[in-house]
Formats: structure tokens, sequence, C-alpha cells
């Protein structure tokens, strides 16, 4: 079913070109979006979102680890992403592929630049002992753009999360799991995808939009409207013009997307 | 000993809280939400559909196969993502607790995939995969002779006791999942891990069937629940 | 005994009575009782229980008219996909017949075409085949996909629901067996008539569908209800048959009606809309007396009449009844 029959990239073609799509937004409208936290309560931080049918969860687990050389009086952040095969029927069990890794590298991306984790304060020891977090992407349900779910899902698990305390006694790290701390954050981030289809550039692409595209574009920004990340996919290419205005959108919906936070 | 109260409240023939529902995946072909104290599990199916795998097909029946994993973060200290050897067992035998419900004869070469997720853990997470995979199955419109149902019993401070919490599994003496088809009584997953006596054994089975026929109706409401036109 | 009653929703494993009834399909036997093997409603007629399932996949039979994608093109076939478990097959002879061209000139990945299931091997690998008015490719319009139990619920009682639809919406409207719809009209009623179709596919088995979807079609296009009329409310149907045997023959008799049905409906306004076919002369012949069928008000004698025909011929590719064996559809029909 990988193939996209021909009458149906035309008849999508034909809608965005008249500034329709299939479920009868606007090209620069989402889906309905919910944002649950705190749903595993074995996870220092968790949240299950959904944007239509698509649906991921994120937990997020510390451990005490060494910091990098580079920088060892900062904690560390580790995004890895499962696509389960339960959420999609052309996805393999096994080890995360290719569009596995891109995706935890974009939403990592949005953290990661953005700088609002406050990795110093995670530091436990200099050189010795750093918070390292391991946020956990779940792909459970995939109904088209996956970017701006899971990155959502991982700013709402980031609020949500809480790091035990640790000392330094006689040399030896104590945790202490019941006194923790809400993990520093300083700013809230958001991503808005587009995809390209004839000219027009559509935001939160649905899977049959994403599969006739030609081109893809994630912007992640910061709700102040600073850019912190992009990637662009897909097999062709955009203008500059697609970009300057999928940047101009995407600044403007991120203000919309952090009011569900 | 029926007087005994277990260290989180429970008598012995107590199940902990349970909830099921059925249909709760937009792209699966069938799935179910199952929690059961602390565990939370999800199932997706697909199938029957066409496989490439070829040896795994049978010229004359659809096949199963199983896929249970637990996601990092569903355990207190984060565990690697990917396939164990735990989880290959008991995706092994979920499959075959499954197997013998199944009514595939008229999808030959045919593959139904079950997908079971566990999002957190908290003891007996194998009968809780099962009970919510059938509930899947059902969904997906796969023919099945019976809806099979786990559930398990165990040892704990030298008393056979219902559904081991996650700290009972770890301090008691012995833990016997089971799972069953509840309309003929059938078992078709029997495992036992412990020490034991022959008659706290059938005490085990004897309340451990009980459960299941407890858990099964459980499962018939989820699906009703999700079906019927008001 | 029976412990159900018709239109129950029951669950795979559940009794369903003891052996003084008849299991049918979505039904099995076990220690003297009738049990269902499925989730759906049962559908009780005389003395026998079937259980008609809320979902299921689709099987391809011989005779059957699908939707396919085309999926690959090789050295003398077509690869299509039928939304089903198992693929299809078009073999070039059955479109150039001896003659020799390039296939993927003629259909390419991609296309959709509505064709029809010729035979199918032991492994449930279906042949396909053309012969017949109103098979070939589409042109423009939209898919839309359901579950293949749910055919015979949008096409209604001898096609009450689809026909509504058609008129409302002024779209073409064709429906596959294998649970694949194409739609085809103004941009705006195409993706109406999807979303009513998906309407159609959640409540199939609700009562008072086809008022709802009519007000539901009315609201959105001429932005009022209908005039209340003193809509039929759906009857149940409870035939006072003596036997067995008597009842069997009744439901093949609605079977074929049925199936003459989705006929009528698919090729009335197929003609105009598919690529005529070169190789179509003996199709033509056939469709031709698919027609009379429609016109007939005994479908059932112009059937039997049919297969004694299409003994004669050995052509297999119109054969209304070989399948009626194991066709479940026409129970879902209200």
């Amino acid at each position: 079913m990988d193939i996209v029959p021909e009458i149906t990239r035309e008849s999508i073609t034909n809608l965005i070109f008249n500034d329709k799509r299939e479920d009868g937004r606007a090209l620069d409208e989402y889906r309905d979006i919910s944002i649950e936290t705190d749903v595993i309560s074995k996870a220092e931080g968790s949240a299950r979102v959904k944007i239509g049918g698509t649906q991921v969860i994120v937990g997020v687990k510390p451990q005490l680890g060494s910091p990098f050389p580079d920088t060892p009086d900062l904690g560390v952040l580790m995004t890895n992403c499962e696509m389960l095969p339960m959420a999609d029927p052309t996805f393999e069990p096994g080890p995360p592929g290719d569009d596995s890794i891109e995706l935890a590298r974009v939403v990592d991306r949005g953290i990661r630049e953005s700088e609002l984790v406050e990795l110093d304060k995670l530091c436990v020891e200099e050189g010795k002992h750093v918070w390292m977090l391991f946020i956990d992407l779940h792909v459970i349900d995939n109904c088209g753009n996956l970017f701006d779910t899971a990155e959502l899902a991982v700013m709402a698990a980031l609020k949500s999360t809480k790091i035990p305390t640790a000392t330094i006694v006689d040399d030896e790290v104590v945790i202490d799991k019941e006194n923790t701390f809400d993990l520093p954050i300083n700013n809230e981030v958001a991503m808005c995808t587009f995809v390209k289809i004839g000219d027009k550039m559509v935001l939160d692409p649905t899977l049959s939009e994403e599969r006739v595209a030609s081109a893809r574009l994630n912007v992640g920004v910061t709700k102040e409207g600073r850019i912190c990340a992009m990637q662009k996919g897909g097999a062709h290419p955009l203008t500059k013009d697609d970009i300057f205005s999928a940047v101009n959108t995407a600044i403007s919906k991120t203000k919309e997307l952090v009011e569900y936070l | 000993m029926s007087e005994m109260i277990r260290e989180d409240g429970r008598k012995y023939n107590e199940l902990r809280p349970i909830k099921i529902e059925a249909g709760v995946l937009e792209r699966a072909d069938g799935s179910a939400y199952l929690e059961v104290g602390g565990n939370k599990i999800l199932v997706a199916v697909y199938g029957p559909r066409e496989s490439y795998i070829r040896r795994l097909l049978e010229p004359n029946t659809g096949v199963i196969r199983c896929r249970y994993n637990m996601a990092p973060f569903s355990v207190d200290d984060r565990k690697r993502p990917g396939p164990d050897r735990r989880s290959s067992e008991i995706s092994k035998i979920t499959a075959d607790a499954l197997r013998p419900a199944l009514m595939l004869e008229n999808y030959p070469r045919s593959m139904v995939d079950i997908y079971i997720e566990v999002i957190e853990a908290e003891g007996g997470t194998r009968c809780a995969g099962i009970t919510a995979a059938s509930v899947a199955l059902v969904d997906a419109g796969i023919p099945m002779k019976d809806i099979v149902v786990g559930c398990a019993a165990g040892k704990v401070n030298d008393e056979v006791v219902l559904d081991l919490s996650e700290v009972e599994d770890k301090e008691g003496q012995a833990d016997v999942p089971i799972a069953i088809m509840p309309r003929t009584g059938e078992i078709t997953l029997l495992q036992s891990d412990g020490d034991l006596t022959e008659e706290e054994f059938q005490k085990a089975i004897d309340l451990a069937m009980e459960g299941c026929m407890k858990v099964s109706e459980l499962q018939k409401e989820a699906l009703m629940k999700k079906y019927s036109t008001e | 005994m029976i412990y159900v009653e018709d239109k129950n929703l029951v669950i795979p494993g559940q009794i369903l009575a003891d052996d003084d009834y008849y299991p049918g399909r979505g039904t099995f036997k076990e220690d003297g009782k009738i049990c269902s093997s499925l989730i759906g409603l049962v559908s009780l007629r005389n003395k026998k229980i079937r259980v008609i399932p809320l979902k299921s996949k689709y099987v391809p039979k011989k005779g059957d008219v699908v939707i396919g994608k085309i999926n690959d093109v090789r050295f003398s076939m077509w690869d299509v996909d039928i939304n089903s478990p198992y693929s299809g097959i078009l073999p070039a002879f059955e479109v150039f017949g001896r003659d020799k061209k390039e296939l993927n000139k003629v259909y390419d990945v991609g296309d959709v075409l509505f064709l029809r299931v010729i035979d199918v091997d032991e492994v449930k690998k279906a042949k396909l085949g053309l012969k017949g008015r109103g098979l070939g490719k589409f042109k423009g319009g939209i898919i839309v996909d359901i579950s293949p139990t749910k055919v015979p619920r949008l096409i209604g009682k001898k096609g009450s629901m689809i026909n509504m639809i058609k008129n409302k919406t002024n779209c073409k409207i064709v429906v596959g067996q294998n649970g694949l719809v194409w739609v085809k009209g103004d941009e705006d009623m195409e993706q109406l008539t999807r979303e009513i179709i998906h309407t159609i596919e959640v409540e199939a088995h609700t009562s008072g569908l086809t008022n709802k979807i009519k007000n539901k079609l009315c609201l959105a296009i001429d932005g009022e209800l209908p005039v209340e009329e003193t809509e039929e409310e759906f009857v149940l149907e409870k035939p006072k048959l003596q036997n067995f045997k008597e009842e069997l023959e009744q439901e093949e008799r609605e079977k074929a009606e049925a199936e003459a049905q989705i006929q009528a409906e698919n090729e009335e306004i197929q003609e105009a809309e598919v690529e005529e076919e070169s190789a179509d002369a003996d199709g033509e012949a056939e469709a031709e007396e698919e027609k009379e069928a429609e016109d007939k008000p005994n479908f059932y004698e112009v059937i039997e009449e049919l297969k004694k025909k299409n003994q004669t011929k050995k052509d297999k590719n119109l054969s209304y009844s070989d399948n009626s064996k194991n066709n479940s559809f026409i129970l879902n029909n209200r």
C-alpha cells in the first residue's frame, strides 16, 4: 500500500491548489491537539500528545553519568526515538532506522539549541557526576506529522520532569528520590512542519498529504519567535520564498502551540 | 488464611483494579489498552496481511507473530530499547497462549502481527499483555474460538495469593502465570517460577483460574462498550 | 434452545444456541453448542444462525468486482493491490489478447482500475480481468476505503443508500466489493461524500441510518433539513419459511439480487468514465446480458439462465452464482 494512487495524488494536489484540504482545514491550520502529562508514574517526566490521530508518548528518565570531557559541568541530553511497528503497517520491528533517527535528532535539536534546559543545574560533581536525561520517544500511532507531535510531547514531558536530589557524601553519590526538584527550564519551543504540494506550503500534513508531497520543512521556534532548528527533507527542492513564508507562519503558529503546554 | 491482608491492602483472592478499553488506535486493524494495578499495556494488531517472510507462512492457515516490548521508561531504571532474552521468551509464549483460540483457516499464507507495548510495568505484564492482545484481536475482527485471558497466582509469606504486584513478585516465593480459554477452561499458558508444594500448586491454579474468569468479564464489557449502540 | 436474538452484538466464544439450530458463517459448533467466532451481529433466519462481522479483511472471490491499484508492472502481467491479504494479478493476455504491447504504456504503477476477479487459486491469489462493461481505469475522482463488511450497508436495500447519496451530491460512485469506493464529482461534493461514507461505515450497525444520512446530506447541501416525510422506518423482515432448503434458496436469491444491484449501480455510471477496452468485444455482449438481468423483475430466474449460458460458453468471467457459497453481505442489508 506504499504506492500512492495517481488519482489520489491528483485530487489532493487539486484541493491544495484551491486552498482546501481533505479534512476541511485551512493550509495553515493544525488538527486538534491534546496534551496529557505525568502519564507514567515510573518515569520522572512523561507526556502523551495527540495531533489529530497521531499519537506519541514520551518518557524522561534521569540517570547519573559522566559528563563529556569538553563540558565537565553540564548535564547531558539523550534523545532516542522508536517508531514502533504498532504505529503504522509499514514500520518494521528492529533497531531505529533512518527516519527514526532523523526524527529524534531534529526534535533534539529544537530542545538543545534553544538551550531551554539549564544543563549547568544538572551537574552533581564537576567532571565526575552529572545527570543524563534520557528522553525516549515512543510513536504509537502515525497519522502524519510526527515531528510536531514529538516536539510538543518532549517539551511537555520535560516541563513535568522532576529530578531527584543528589549529594556527595564521602566521595559517594547519594540519591534522594523523595526530595526532587523541577527540571530547570527557561523557555518553550515548538516545531512547525510544512510539506510542499504543488506550489503551496501546507502546515501539519496528514499521512496522505505527506505521501504526495514533494518536500518537507521543519521549523523549530521558541516562544519569543526565535528560530532554533530547521530541517529540509524530501526528494525535491524548495524555493527561498517557500522557506521564508513557512518560517513566517511558524513564528506565529508557535505562539498558539505553546499555549497547549 | 483468608484473613490475611496483603501489603497493598488486598485480600488473598483479590485482583488489582483493572481498566480495559478496545479500539484505541487509528492505524492498527485492532487495538486495546489495559491497566491493571500500575501496569499500562497497549496492544495493536495488524492483519491478516501479506508477509514477505515466506518461511513463516503456512499453506493451509494464517499464522501469528507476537512482539512483546518494554518501553525504556516503563521501569524504575531505564531499560535499554530493543529486544532482550526475557522479552523474546515472553513474545514466544504469548503467541503460543493465543494460538489455540485462533481460527485462521480462511486466511492461508497470511500473517497476523500482534504488538504488545508495555508502557509501564508493575508486575504481571505477561498476563496483562495476553489479556489485552485478545481484546485487540477481537477488535481486529480476527475469528477466534474464545477470548484468551491471563492471570497469575503466587506464593507470598507462605500463602497462595492472586495477581502478584511487583513488590510481591520480588519478595514472594513463587509466581504462576496462566492463560485460559474461559469457555472450556483449557489452559494455554503455564509457567511456574519458585517453590511450591503440589497442594499449593493446585491451589494456585484454581485461584488463577478464578481470577481469569473475573478478568474475562471485563474483556467482554470493554468490547461490548466499544461496539454496542447505546 | 437459543440464547441470543437477531441483531444482537456477540463476541468470539459466546454461546449462541444448542444444536437444534444450524451453524452458519461466523459461527462454529463445539460440544453440541453453536458459538460465535467473531465480534459481530447475529443474523437469525429460521433455524440458521450466522454472525455478520463488524470488521474483516477482503478475501478475493471469483466473480467479485473490486477496485485495485497497480503496484508493479512485470513482463507479462500487472501486480494489483486489491486491499486484501492477497494480491491480484492482471495478466497481459486479459487486456491485449494475443497482441504484444508495452504494458506500462497502458496501465502504469499507481493507476486505479475497476476489475473483476475471474479466478482465485488455492492460495487465494486473485486473477483479475477487465472484460465487462464498466471495467477499466478510473480517471479523476477520489478513493475512499471502508471495511468490506460495510459495503452492503453503503449500497442499502436495492441501492437505496447509494442512490440517495448520488442524487443528492451529483457524484458518480463505484463500490468495489473489497471495500474501496471511487467517487467523482464536484470537488466539495467529493469530500462531502467521503465524509458521508465514513459516517455510514462507523454507524453501519445503528438503526434509522438512512434518515440520518439524508438529514446530514440535506443540511450540508441545502443548508436545511428535508421536509418531514412519513419515512418508512426500517422494518425487520422475517421470512416465514418452512424449512432450511427454502431458506437457503431465499438467501441465494437475495444474494444474486444484491450482486446484480452492485453491478447495475456501478455500470450505469461507469460507461462514460473508463477507458474503453479494445479487446472487449465479448465483454460488451455479456454486459448486455447483465443489463437484461437488471430490467427483469425476477433476478433469480435470469441468473439461473445466465449460469446455464455461461457453462456452455466455458467463459468464466461472469458468474454470479459461483461465489454464492460464501457471500455474506446481503444480510447486512437493512
